[in-house]
């Protein structure tokens, strides 16, 4: 493994019965990087993105984060998942508590804190993503952007290392984007190891250390934000360059 | 976005009802306006189709016709107090059987001298029921409360103790059965069938084919025959000396037939649960356990909350059934109560109040479901 690397794919394969998801995927991370993820729909980034956690387990190949290899032993895996934060497309925050227990519930439960010092914690997280007035509501008492800000809220009250973003704005309203995204480039800014699928190119422009397309479940092509917006290597990147940049 | 959206959707409720003159104004409006109101309606509604028409005139001559002898019977030419030769002699129902029998009806073969302990036994555990129901009631103390209140009614009922009599419970019947068997077995079928329907979903096949079988079992066979096998069969396969009370073995079979329903309740609000809550859950590392009991039932009890007072109310009434291996619950000790010779012609009247004690304890458990279901679900939305 090499100098620095937190999460390091090799040669990652997944199926989903006949359909060839994830081909021979090879990917290696480093502490305090930040990568963007994109490719057109169906060419294995969000798979890719939830197998670092396992969420979807891959068939062949090795996945390796913070020195720990995922393998079906339920105990790395449940070792992996406290240090990697995951937000979600659709957020998934849970309705039936309120925006403080979301925070609260993961940190209670599997790292044993004290109710008092992690709403504390909380309460912090909710300042920084701007909305500790909603402490005490429900999430579906919330606009969608305001709960998107909540579920980065919540995987960072777990202390991750390593936070996951599996197209955050996709699900919401146009004007919703600026805020979730101006939370995630503080957090950039603080150093915190990013992967992220994502669309928004004006983000990967100032925010990414290295942009990874993908297409038909391999990576094509990976390199800086300058390589890969002025000078793409492949035919195919140029092309979904040409979709996504036309307007 | 919404601010806060349950007294918005009151509003909006009440806002609707407003714009309906035809119906919440009717009352609401003052004195000489209301006149009128109804008349208006009943055009508007009743009368404004020839076949309207034609199904309003024929309700009203089926109600005009079966609601006065209706009430002649249940009422006006009732005998409430009398013998059993005036009951004869009167036209209508006569009450003073249920007077006379009710004892029988309520505690069936209890020793009559001791019929006390029953009732107060009944009304300890009612009471207990009622207030087991209030939220503000939901601490750590009821436990301890029940605890005290299911040992006092097993002294009541047992006896033997404090120079109270024994009164084994083969002599217990009535109100007392009906009500302990179909709480027991609601209480112990419940959680048996959250584990029978998480089973059903469990990926170690192992677990999952005995679920499933045991579901598919119970599902398919009469409660009659659970509750033969459970009392006749069950028996023949213990070892010589070792006998289980026949109260009991009537209480695990409603137990395991009620389980089986109510877990195919649960699963359908295990199956509703987006797919995204136990991502959300994982991706936190909590445990399975942990996602279960914190994540996904607390969500998917709520969603199937009538399902499961539906399968509650069906028990209370299936207990019944207990009659065919020979335990007397409330229908049967009514039905006891017709036997008597000076009496007999007046069995529809017993069953008519046997009717009435099982519709006020079902209709209760059908309030209490609609105020549970509006509490559980006042902030679930999505």
């Amino acid at each position: 493994m090499s100098e620095n690397a937190v999460i390091e794919l090799r040669k990652v394969g997944k199926w989903y019965n006949s359909y060839h998801a994830l081909r021979d995927v090879s990917l290696t991370i480093k502490k305090g990087e930040k990568v963007v993820v994109c490719g057109p729909s169906g060419s294995g980034k969000s798979t890719m993105i939830r197998c670092i956690n396992r969420l979807e387990a891959h068939q062949t190949g090795h996945i390796i984060v913070n020195g720990t290899e995922l393998t079906d032993d339920v105990k790395a895996v449940e070792k992996i998942r406290r240090q990697v934060g995951m937000v979600f497309q659709n957020f998934n925050l849970f309705p039936h508590l309120t925006v403080l227990q979301n925070l609260t519930l993961a940190p209670i439960w599997v790292r044993g804190m004290a109710k008092s010092e992690i709403e504390e914690i909380a309460m912090m997280y909710l300042r920084r993503v701007r909305i500790p007035d909603q402490a005490h509501k429900f999430p579906g008492q919330l606009s969608g952007g305001q709960q998107q800000r909540v579920a980065i809220a919540r995987a960072l009250c777990m202390r991750p290392e390593i936070m996951l973003f599996d197209e955050p704005t996709s699900a919401l309203d146009p004007e919703m984007v600026k805020e979730v995204l101006d939370v995630m480039i503080e957090l950039a800014e603080e150093g915190m190891t990013m992967v992220c699928v994502t669309h928004e190119m004006g983000f990967a422009r100032s925010v990414a250390d290295s942009i990874i397309f993908m297409a038909e479940g391999t990576i094509i092509e990976s390199g800086s934000p300058a390589q890969f917006f002025e000078n793409p290597k492949s035919e195919r990147t140029r092309q979904f360059l040409g979709q996504i940049l036309e307007h | 976005m919404s601010k806060d959206s349950i007294p918005q959707s009151t509003a909006a409720l009440a806002a609707s009802f407003e714009e309906e003159p035809s119906q919440a104004s009717v009352t609401s409006l003052p004195g000489g306006v209301t006149a009128l109101k109804p008349f208006g309606w009943a055009r508007n509604n009743l009368f404004n189709t020839r076949l309207n028409t034609a199904l309003t005139l024929l309700c009203c001559a089926i109600l005009w016709f079966s609601v006065p002898p209706m009430i002649n019977w249940l009422v006006v030419n009732a005998v409430w107090l009398g013998t059993s030769d005036e009951c004869r002699a009167a036209a209508g129902a006569c009450w003073s059987i249920i007077v006379v029998k009710h004892r029988l009806i309520f505690f069936g073969t209890y020793p009559f001298d001791e019929q006390w302990r029953p009732f107060l036994a009944c009304a300890l555990f009612v009471a207990m029921l009622g207030v087991s129901g209030v939220r503000a009631f939901w601490r750590a103390w009821l436990a301890g409360a029940w605890a005290l209140v299911l040992v006092a009614m097993g002294v009541l009922m047992w006896g033997g103790v404090f120079g109270l009599t024994h009164v084994p419970n083969d002599k217990w019947g009535g109100l007392p059965i009906t009500l302990m068997l179909s709480v027991f077995a609601i209480t112990l079928a419940f959680p048996l069938s959250i584990l029978l329907a998480l089973g059903r979903q469990s990926s170690l096949p192992a677990i999952r084919s005995l679920c499933v079988g045991f579901i598919e079992l119970m599902r398919g066979v009469p409660l009659v025959s659970v509750l033969f096998m459970a009392s006749v069969m069950f028996p023949l396969f213990l070892p010589e000396g070792v006998t289980v009370d026949k109260l009991l073995r009537a209480l695990a079979g409603l137990t395991l037939f009620t389980a089986a329903y109510l877990a195919e309740a649960v699963r359908g609000g295990l199956q509703a649960i987006p797919k995204g809550q136990y991502e959300a859950a994982d991706a936190l590392s909590l445990s399975y356990w942990q996602k279960t009991t914190l994540i996904i039932l607390p969500q998917a009890l709520r969603m199937v909350i009538p399902p499961i007072v539906n399968q509650f109310i069906s028990c209370f009434k299936d207990t019944s059934l207990v009659t065919i291996v020979g335990l007397y619950d409330l229908l049967t000790a009514a039905t006891v109560a017709t036997t008597d010779p000076e009496w007999r012609p007046f069995f529809a009247e017993v069953y008519v109040f046997a009717g009435l004690m099982f519709w006020i304890f079902c209709f209760s458990m059908s309030r209490y479901s609609q105020w549970l279901e509006r509490m559980a679900n006042r902030y679930n939305r999505r």
